[in-house]
């Protein structure tokens, strides 16, 4: 019998929470994903994040999925509604690539590993683990969650699959 | 975002114009640098939700060519040279007069002639559409790339990020005969560059 994984995808400035079956994000640059994973529910969540703070939002009405400093609080909120134990959590991530080197770039090309540092920030300000990461680079990633063994499967256009 | 979904139909012409000159231009340059005729479809400018820009390349996880680009100047914005990678292959055999291998990566020669096709469209899209505007404007040096679409255009929308979840795009799309060859063009001016673009062209935003 074909088993059937429940994919629940996770899109651009997006995030989800599954327990069991897949999380999974797509075509990763600069953006960050970042898994959080409960292994003793098999509860997992994934946030697609764009850029590295909601400072300088000026949208009316903020997509806290987007930044990492409001993305974080808003997964760790949604995992503990879905029955995970925050103190057990634990934290992978990937992407943050700088896609293009441009000569003589401003600041805001460097958006990848701002992106990976503010997410590292914020993950210690609340004392998450970062057992893995697959960051930086100049390649796109597309990324999945397994939300039973907390693996994080990690494919890209050069280097083929690989696994943290 | 409200700024740009209150555009008039007017508003979106004027833009639909932007992308004609400029693309127009770039398609003539690309003409007779392949000594080919190459078609050019009418010019889309959409507010697509960050979500659906890959999709207008086949998906956030097709693998692409991407020439990117920094306009800087009076109005400031993203240019993306986008084709896919059977057409890259297609397009350097003419234009280097060789055949080349499948399955072989792209060799330094080959993704430096990448870039300079990049670099030679961008720039007869710019400057015709500096010439029509009279802003100035400059292209940075190209940067060349093949990679997942997604993580490629997401590059060109930071910009709209701080305000909302879209990026309003002009894109252009070109087609050599028989359909050997199939590019596109997205010019995603910075938010607030798209008041001086219709101050310019003398369009009342009031």
């Amino acid at each position: 019998m074909m088993e059937q994984q429940l994919v629940v995808k996770v899109g651009m400035a997006d995030l989800n929470v599954a327990a069991g079956g897949l999380l999974k994000t797509t075509g990763l640059g600069s953006c960050v994903g970042l898994t959080l994973f409960d292994p003793v529910r098999g509860i997992g969540g994934m946030a697609h994040v764009m850029l590295p703070s909601s400072d300088i939002a000026r949208e009316a009405q903020i997509n806290v999925a987007k930044y990492a400093d409001t993305a974080i609080p808003e997964l760790l909120a949604r995992m503990s509604d879905a029955g995970a134990r925050l103190e057990r959590l634990v934290a992978k991530m990937a992407g943050g690539a700088q896609m293009f080197a441009l000569t003589g770039g401003s600041d805001s090309l460097r958006i990848g590993p701002r992106n990976v540092e503010s997410c590292t920030a914020v993950l210690e300000r609340y004392r998450i683990p970062i057992l893995a990461r697959d960051t930086g680079g100049n390649y796109g990633r597309t990324i999945e969650l397994n939300c039973l063994s907390g693996s994080l499967l990690i494919r890209s256009v050069q280097l083929g699959v690989k696994e943290i | 975002m409200a700024q740009f979904e209150k555009f008039r139909a007017f508003e979106l012409d004027v833009l639909k114009e932007v992308g004609n000159i400029g693309a127009g231009n770039a398609a003539t340059a690309l003409s007779k640098l392949l000594d080919k005729p190459v078609d050019m479809a009418v010019p889309k400018v959409s507010l697509l939700p960050f979500e659906e820009v890959a999709e207008r390349v086949g998906g956030s996880e097709q693998i692409v060519i991407a020439a990117f680009l920094r306009v800087e100047g009076d109005a400031p914005g993203n240019m993306f040279f986008i084709i896919e990678e059977h057409s890259a292959r297609s397009m350097l055999e003419q234009l280097l007069s060789m055949k080349l291998q499948a399955d072989a990566p792209y060799s330094e020669l080959e993704l430096s002639a990448l870039c300079e096709i990049g670099n030679i469209l961008a720039g007869s899209y710019l400057s015709s559409l500096a010439d029509f505007t009279r802003l100035q404007l400059q292209p940075s040096v190209p940067a060349v790339a093949m990679d997942m679409a997604g993580a490629i255009l997401s590059y060109g929308l930071m910009q709209y990020g701080e305000m909302g979840d879209s990026a309003l795009l002009i894109e252009t799309k070109f087609l050599e005969d028989h359909k050997s060859l199939e590019g596109h063009f997205f010019l995603i001016p910075d938010p607030d560059s798209f008041d001086k673009i219709f101050k310019a062209l003398g369009v009342d935003t009031e």
